[in-house]
């Protein structure tokens, strides 16, 4: 066949339908009009052969008649006039006693698809509700549905309408289920059947009567009724609880979907109900075929949003298979990032960890960017794995690795020394562009605690007449000037070298124009460089210790059982990007930033009152939650000892009025933490009682350092004097505007600690009122 | 709502294209190809739109097939369709493969006619289906050497003439009808077994899902009860009778079951269409009943000439009057790894560096129960990396057990009411697969 052009196919097709000899042998007259069916489906256009087949379609057979409905309706639309000869066949077969003739010839009446048919169509569809056989009335009813929309425009018949309200009542369930669908098709326009309480209460009465695809159907259907009472609606849950854990995934969907549209105001029952469908979902990720298993997939990522302990426990479900595809992996391997828990870390990165030798580059990438999500929490074992990967010196997980790494440091800061020592050598064996434009991100970033940084630099800048891509010149160009920053000894020669390159023989104009930039910012002279390019080093809108909040269910409820949720591509990993943070500076509420901007020259880095040299703020060294937390017990010791320990540290209690403070959210409050350089690293949600945050920095005066962490506490109205304990007594005026900060210090040091405080009450005074 | 239905072979041929509605023209089967080829493997491809056009797919014996639609339907209930749809092609056809699509074509579209009509589903029951669909299933019987040899069930060699041969369940239902096929009834347990074993020997996951699948060629079956294991029990709380017990976490069953005899003596009742349907649905988890059937003892060393060797021992923990069969072992091993040669127990075992997927395949035909293998695999690698070992690993093994559940289910008798007039065979088998058999090295 292939070797023929159609042209001869249809000539030779034609000789065998109309040769006499053929026709008048049932069995060969029924093979030629299969090899026409045959050319048809394997895109052959057969349109030429409609007259011959036409004169088929005479036929007792039913199985060749099945045959020649197939052709005549893929051609009808390009044959109006021959169809018509069609029709007499058609009317006859309606007429005929056997039912199976009778469904057929109504169904492929309508099938035809014409307009000009219409009036012929409509009396033998009306008959067809009506008749005795449920096949007939089953393929009536569609076919109003399907004759009203080849005619948009025309009237809709009352009479029609008002039968196929009547036949909800049919004894036959797919007549039931095919009058719902007719009829939400032909009252689009009205908004679809009317769905009140009695009609209700007929469906879901005979729901146990339909099939899978029949329930889904109703159910589907339902998400439209609105039941009046409360007691109403639990009856009708009550009823529909069975299928909430049924078997078959369809039904468990689409009855999970009805359970949320019912009572979005009750989140009690729609949790519960998240609850039961728990055992279905899982077994529908165990499922044979793959599919199902991705979709069931896909909607538990919905449900983790809601509810995010709901798979704790069954963590191992999710588990991938050596066989599965990729993109089931990459959905399980999300899924398990979820789920992590104090209990199951272990066994979780453990597993995690075996996929990062995949052969499939994606699934180890995914698995390794997995264990980067989770080392947001458990930042201490996952580097330590991370680490490890390192050391195997292969090209795709060194890249992915050092990608991780870029975003976990951006978002906890206090992993950067372990990864700036574990980047050394790593560069030799980065291969693509990304990995290479990470490490360079890292380099910018923390360049001054890597002690090869320069030499690394040296080898790219050696290289960059070679370098094909234009996000690593330019990331490169960062880099090299804020180590120069830093360490403008070392790197001022390459800078030199790099920046002429870059200007004088590079064809990209945006690397060419970032290097002209970074030339005339040289010229201006030390103080603006390091002004313009003292970026942020880590993400200004994070609370290291609040997991993701719970979604509302109604975020997500629209899009459960739609075809939504398998669409998100890979989901929330890519959205924290495989592009290195921007080195601008984080662009903070507008007002917020001018307040701190025309108060800097009174409080921020000498304060007022204090003539002594100026105070800095620093971040580094870093301190992880772990080492804060000893650190901050520990100084609460028995104030018998505070004695001895009075040269050592010192702890300063202060009430500061500020109304905004508890009532602000946590991002605008680390962001103008961040902008004087302290870090918090920990705080209840906004509006929780007692409001807490924890912060500490480095006050750096006259070449003295001093850590100092400290507490905010807002206990609310009514403020428990005992909890507090270290309180000195309510003040007695405006209590609930206070903020009680808690701070100490190590080594003792009275003006930078009084340095600190000013500059800590001058932040909290501007932060914005933020009221949700 | 499905818009078209069409079923594409793996190399982009049309084989069926069925269009309900009339919305989208025929082009976009060469768009669909276009899109699912172009994919690479992380993407889902499961669903794919194009404009307003969205694509759902299921690929099933080795064919797309492909249902278009709109951005609400739910993608469980078209999936589950297709799945189903593959199921009855199957069914009618006796075996799923592109020939078999091919020659059937006119049943295919009669069935999709009677199954979907303007796009709704209308019935996938087949014992609906079988008073309509006329058409005669073409069926190739291709020369095989496996009619000669009396091979019996699943490969093993089974000489007894009480076995059916493997590919009695693989014919038409509709033949049973008129071509005076022999009437008979099949009942498969099939458990897929997933087990993640540490590298200390500690079994770490072990997840087992199961099911009974009934294949009927009966003309006329009334009711069929299979009676289960009677210490067979469904949550961890519930223990019956004294005997070793057999137990599953959660249990479903097809809406056609009677269960009325299942809570006092474990007797499932039904009345079978023709045709295959799973009946039944387990699954346990954490806790197998017996231990993991396989156990492997790695030694792997770095020689002095840069090879790796690897000393592998792998046990079987099956009773002895069992065997696993078609076992593979997969030994993923470093990259830059060249050549290998091995030294395997017995000649009928063959192992080969696949340099694709970076692994080393370990075949064994037969590996009865209670019995161990060894092997030994010398690596060439001349550019290993720093840290080979960490490369090596995990291994996966994939295997069959025949004539065994892992969770002991069993089916105590199988009766058909009312009792069958002429010859009738009722075939019950138990087969045990590996879905992810990883042990950790």
């Amino acid at each position: 066949m292939p070797y023929l052009g159609s042209e001869d196919t249809v000539r030779e097709l034609r000789r065998h339908l109309s040769n006499p000899n053929v026709q008048s042998d049932p069995l060969r007259y029924r093979s030629s009009i299969l090899k026409v069916i045959r050319a048809m489906s394997q895109g052959v256009d057969v349109a030429g052969l409609f007259s011959e087949m036409v004169k088929a379609c005479a036929t007792v057979d039913i199985v060749q008649k099945k045959l020649v409905y197939v052709f005549l309706c893929s051609y009808a639309t390009l044959n109006p006039e021959l169809s018509l000869l069609v029709i007499n066949t058609l009317r006859k077969d309606c007429q005929d006693p056997n039912p199976m003739v009778r469904s057929l010839a109504l169904r492929n009446m309508v099938n035809l698809r014409l307009p000009s048919l219409a009036e012929y169509v409509e009396q033998p569809l009306s008959a067809g509700l009506r008749d005795r056989a449920a096949c007939v009335r089953r393929v009536a009813v569609l076919g109003w549905a399907k004759l009203h929309n080849l005619q948009p425009a025309s009237e809709i018949d009352a009479a029609v309408v008002n039968e196929l309200y009547g036949l909800l009542r049919d004894p036959d369930p797919v007549v039931m289920v095919n009058c719902l669908r007719a009829l939400e098709e032909i009252l689009k326009e009205e908004g679809g059947m009317a769905i009140n309480k009695p009609i209700t209460h007929h469906l879901l009465n005979r729901l146990g009567q339909l099939d899978v695809w029949g329930q889904c159907e109703v159910l589907r259907v339902l998400q439209r009724y609105r039941p009046q009472s409360e007691s109403e609606l639990f009856d009708i849950l009550s009823l529909l609880d069975a299928s909430l854990v049924s078997p078959h995934p369809p039904v468990m969907a689409a009855t999970l979907s009805l359970f949320l549209v019912l009572c979005p105001d009750l989140p009690a029952v729609s949790f519960a109900a998240l609850e039961r469908v728990r055992g279905p979902l899982l077994a529908a990720c165990g499922s044979a075929s793959r599919e199902t298993r991705f979709t069931a997939l896909c909607h538990i990522q919905l449900l983790l949003r809601s509810l995010p302990g709901l798979m704790g426990a069954h963590y191992k479900r999710f588990f991938c298979g050596y066989a599965e595809p990729a993109y089931i992996k990459q959905r399980k391997m999300q899924v398990l990032v979820e789920l992590v828990n104090d209990d199951n870390v272990a066994m979780l990165l453990d597993e995690l960890r075996g996929y990062c030798t995949d052969v499939n580059a994606d699934t180890a990438q995914a698995a390794i960017s997995a264990i980067g999500r989770i080392g947001r929490s458990y930042s201490d074992q996952c580097l330590q794995i991370l680490t490890g990967l390192l050391g195997l010196q292969q090209e795709h997980i060194t890249s992915a690795v050092v990608q991780t790494m870029r975003d976990l440091v951006w978002v906890c800061p206090q992993c950067s020394d372990t990864v700036c020592s574990a980047l050394e050598g790593c560069e030799e064996t980065l291969q693509d562009s990304q990995g290479r434009q990470a490490l360079l991100w890292l380099l910018a970033v923390h360049g001054e605690r890597v002690r090869s940084a320069p030499y690394t630099l040296e080898g790219f800048i050696d290289g960059v007449r070679g370098e094909a891509s234009p996000g690593v010149k330019m990331e490169l160009l960062t880099t090299t000037m804020r180590l120069f920053v830093c360490r403008p000894a070392e790197t001022q020669d390459m800078l030199g070298r790099l920046l002429h390159h870059c200007i004088e023989e590079e064809t990209d104009m945006c690397v060419r124009d970032q290097a002209l930039l970074y030339y005339r910012l040289l010229r201006c002279g030390m103080e603006e460089t390091r002004r313009v390019l003292g970026g942020r080093r880590s993400e200004p809108s994070l609370g290291v210790l609040i997991g993701r909040p719970a979604e509302p269910i109604s975020q997500w409820a629209s899009s459960f059982n739609t075809l939504e949720p398998l669409k998100q591509g890979a989901g929330e990993t890519e959205t924290t990007g495989r592009a290195s943070p921007q080195h601008v500076t984080f662009d903070l509420d507008s007002d917020l930033s001018d307040t701190l901007n025309s108060g800097a020259g009174g409080f921020s880095f000498s304060p007022a009152g204090v003539q002594a040299p100026p105070l800095t703020l620093s971040l580094s060294p870093a301190l992880s939650p772990e080492e804060f937390e000893r650190l901050w017990t520990q100084r609460r010791a028995p104030p018998a000892e505070e004695g001895a320990e009075e040269l050592d540290y010192v702890c300063l209690e202060e009430r500061i009025r500020c109304p905004a403070v508890p009532h602000c959210s946590p991002q605008s409050l680390q962001a103008a933490m961040q902008l004087v350089n302290i870090q918090t690293l920990a705080f209840t949600a906004a509006h929780a009682s007692p409001w807490r945050v924890y912060l500490y920095t480095h006050a750096q005066q006259a070449a003295r350092s001093a850590l100092i962490l400290g507490q905010l506490l807002y206990a609310g109205e009514d403020e428990d004097e005992d909890e507090a304990g270290l309180s000195e007594g309510p003040s007695p005026r405006g209590r609930e505007e206070e903020v009680k900060v808690t701070l100490k210090q190590r080594p003792r040091d009275e003006k930078a600690l009084q340095g600190f405080l000013s500059i800590l009450t001058a932040v909290l005074h501007t932060l914005p009122f933020n009221t949700h | 709502m499905i818009s078209q239905v069409f079923i594409l072979s793996s190399q982009g041929d049309h084989l069926i294209y069925k269009d309900f509605r009339g919305e989208a023209g025929s082009d976009v089967v060469g768009v669909f190809y276009e899109k699912v080829t172009a994919l690479t493997g992380d993407q889902p491809p499961v669903v794919m739109n194009h404009g307003d056009l969205h694509f759902v797919h299921v690929r099933q014996g080795g064919l797309y097939w492909v249902a278009t639609t709109t951005a609400d339907s739910s993608p469980f209930t078209l999936i589950e369709f297709l799945n189903r749809l593959a199921a009855l092609v199957k069914d009618y056809c006796g075996s799923l493969c592109e020939k078999s699509v091919q020659m059937n074509f006119a049943l295919i579209y009669e069935l999709l006619d009677e199954v979907v009509d303007y796009g709704y589903i209308q019935t996938t029951s087949s014992d609906v289906l079988k008073n309509f669909i006329q058409t005669e299933a073409v069926c190739s019987k291709p020369f095989s050497l496996f009619d000669l040899s009396n091979v019996g069930l699943f490969g093993a060699e089974t000489q007894q003439s009480k076995v059916a041969p493997s590919s009695a369940a693989t014919r038409p239902v509709q033949s049973s009808r008129e071509q005076g096929g022999k009437s008979e009834i099949f009942v498969d347990v099939i458990e897929r077994m997933s087990v993640v074993i540490g590298s200390n020997g500690v079994v770490m996951k072990a997840d087992v899902e199961g099911e009974i699948r009934v294949k009927c060629f009966m003309p006329s079956c009334s009711e069929m009860r299979i009676g289960l294991n009677e210490e067979f029990s469904i949550g961890k709380s519930q223990i019956r009778g004294y005997g070793a017990a057999v137990r599953v976490d959660e249990c479903s069953f097809h809406q056609a079951v009677r269960l009325d005899e299942f809570s006092s003596s474990r007797i499932l009742r039904l009345c079978p269409s023709p045709g295959e349907q799973t009946v039944m649905q387990y699954q346990l988890s954490d806790e197998l009943p017996s231990a993991p059937p396989f156990r492997l003892y790695p030694t792997i060393e770095r020689d002095s000439g840069g090879r790796l060797l690897m000393y592998l021992k792998l046990r079987c923990d099956l009773l002895p009057r069992s065997a696993a069969i078609n076992v593979c072992v997969t030994i993923p091993v470093p990259r830059g790894s060249v050549s290998v040669s091995q030294e395997l127990s017995s000649p009928d075992q063959s192992a080969e560096l696949k340099l694709q997927s970076r692994a080393i395949e370990w075949r064994i035909p037969r590996f009865p129960g209670g019995t161990q293998l060894s092997a030994l695999f010398k690596l060439e690698a001349p550019a290993l990396g720093p840290a080979p070992l960490m490369e090596v690993g995990p291994v996966v093994l994939a295997f069959e057990l025949p004539h065994l559940t892992v969770t002991g289910l069993q089916i105590r008798f199988l009766r058909l009411s009312p009792v069958q007039p002429g010859p009738s065979q009722r075939w019950i088998r138990y087969v045990t697969h590996s879905d992810s058999y990883v042990i950790r090295v």
